[in-house]
């Protein structure tokens, strides 16, 4: 286990020293003064207020916080807010298009059932967009998609249809590009 | 859970950084946090001070040269992965990332990081001990070189002072007629391994191998090299028997007592397989 640190007395909640960041969230700047110990998950959700990412294990295993941070998925409950200082964060709500036009990988979502209770929704739509983002001709084979879902969990176990959404997702988004959709 | 209070600071410098350390005994530097955020959330972990790396400047990016691959601590793992040139020089590297956690893990979290952290079931501290790598690392009296033998001093622990921060990863290039190969075996994709191995299996003529260089993880208090492995396949064709050879000996180093995911003589026959799988196929790639 972790090799026990030197004492020093932890700060007192009174004293808890506050630190300013700015960043960028879904394409607005904004500034904030947030506690050091604030994780970035806690922030987007109660300071402000986009609660459609959601917190599941809060130590990195579950996936559903998942959220782009600078254009690649990252794990809100593992990033402190302060380190977000300058970053660009794209959260589940930035997704769709402000007409309501569902991006390609939430409509394969609703047209394969791929979920059920849709709590971990946010980060597998979230996870997938950025590995589609940064591996634009993905191999498509049952193992590689396991693979790249492998860190998501769904406890409702309807990763079946999860893989045929990623396939989905992808013809979804290259039919729109050639104009079909 | 959510971290402990503490106090919070980010330079711009690693001179910085490690006056910061020096200064206050309870502090800890942030990489990516992939490892520290969890347990922190856990409160297995509470320093006092967070010295985060993350402004520091100078301390990512990736450099081949003719000897070796030098990785900035604060490379994100994902980039060294898809890194063409790191990969180009030691093939291993991509292969030992693949095993990393997850995708959005590796995106975060940092080579440096992983290695400073030394978990002994984590994949990166093995794969810098297989190729005989080193780090560097600055502290109040300047910077030093550690080779990887000897920087793991136990689980979660390295020989690197508290006021030291590890700065740059050297894994060497693959030497020629080297074959290479990692093998694991985790419960869940992505978890940290139950026992881990990497493999470098070097052929002269006639497919004699002529040097074998195997490490582990999960199954001591720190990664390990399997000397007793190497030295049963050093001089045989890497034929079955002396895969098996090979798989027996490497049993005495997995000196892991039980715990809740396996006894001591799982680990033990985990490792023997996989110092057979991942030996053949290091032969294999060796050719001969």
């Amino acid at each position: 286990m972790a090799r026990s640190l030197p004492s020093k007395p932890i700060p007192a909640a009174s004293s808890d020293p506050r630190r300013e960041v700015t960043l960028t969230v879904n394409g607005e700047t904004l500034t904030r003064s947030v506690s050091p110990r604030m994780l970035l998950s806690d922030f987007i959700r109660h300071e402000l207020g986009l609660t459609g990412t959601h917190v599941g294990c809060e130590h990195g295993v579950c996936g559903c916080c998942t959220v782009l941070i600078d254009g690649r998925a990252g794990r809100s409950c593992l990033t402190l807010a302060v380190q977000a200082e300058g970053a660009e964060i794209r959260t589940i709500e930035s997704v769709a298009r402000p007409d309501g036009t569902l991006h390609p990988v939430q409509q394969a979502f609703m047209e394969c059932h791929a979920l059920q209770c849709g709590f971990c929704t946010p980060g597998f739509v979230m996870a997938i967009l950025s590995y589609l983002e940064e591996t634009p001709q993905p191999d498509l084979s049952e193992d590689a998609i396991r693979e790249v879902l492998s860190g998501n969990l769904c406890r409702c176990t309807g990763y079946k249809n999860i893989v045929r959404a990623f396939r989905r997702a992808v013809e979804l988004r290259d039919a729109r590009a050639t104009g079909g959709g | 859970m959510k971290p402990a209070l503490f106090d919070y600071t980010a330079p711009e410098t690693v001179a910085e950084a490690v006056a910061t350390l020096a200064a206050d005994e309870s502090a800890r530097p942030l990489a990516g946090g992939q490892s520290l955020i969890p347990i922190m959330n856990f409160r297995l972990a509470q320093p006092g001070t967070l010295v985060d790396l993350g402004r520091v400047a100078g301390l990512d990016g990736i450099t081949v040269t003719e000897s070796e691959v030098r990785i900035g601590a604060m490379t994100r793992q994902r980039t060294l992965e898809s890194h063409a040139g790191a990969n180009a020089a030691h093939p291993l590297i991509a292969e030992v990332l693949a095993h990393v956690a997850h995708i959005a893990i590796r995106n975060r979290g940092t080579v440096g990081g992983s290695i400073a952290h030394a978990d002994a079931s984590a994949e990166l501290p093995c794969l810098l001990l297989a190729t005989g790598g080193s780090v560097c690392a600055t502290g109040p009296e300047g910077e030093r070189t550690v080779a990887a033998d000897d920087l793991f001093s136990f689980h979660m622990t390295t020989t690197l002072a508290q006021t030291e921060i590890l700065t740059e990863v050297r894994i060497p290039r693959l030497p020629p007629a080297t074959g290479w190969a990692f093998e694991e075996y985790a419960r869940r994709r992505g978890d940290y391994a139950l026992a881990g191995v990497c493999a470098l299996v070097t052929r002269g003529a006639g497919g004699v191998c002529t040097g074998a260089r195997l490490a582990g993880c999960g199954i001591a208090d720190r990664p390990v090299r399997l000397t007793a492995a190497e030295d049963a396949l050093r001089g045989s064709t890497v034929c079955e028997d002396a895969l098996m050879a090979a798989g027996e000996a490497a049993k005495g180093h997995a000196t892991l007592p039980d715990d809740l995911q396996a006894s001591q003589a799982y680990r033990a026959d985990l490792l023997a397989a996989l110092v057979r799988r991942a030996a053949v196929r290091a032969a294999e790639r060796a050719g001969g």
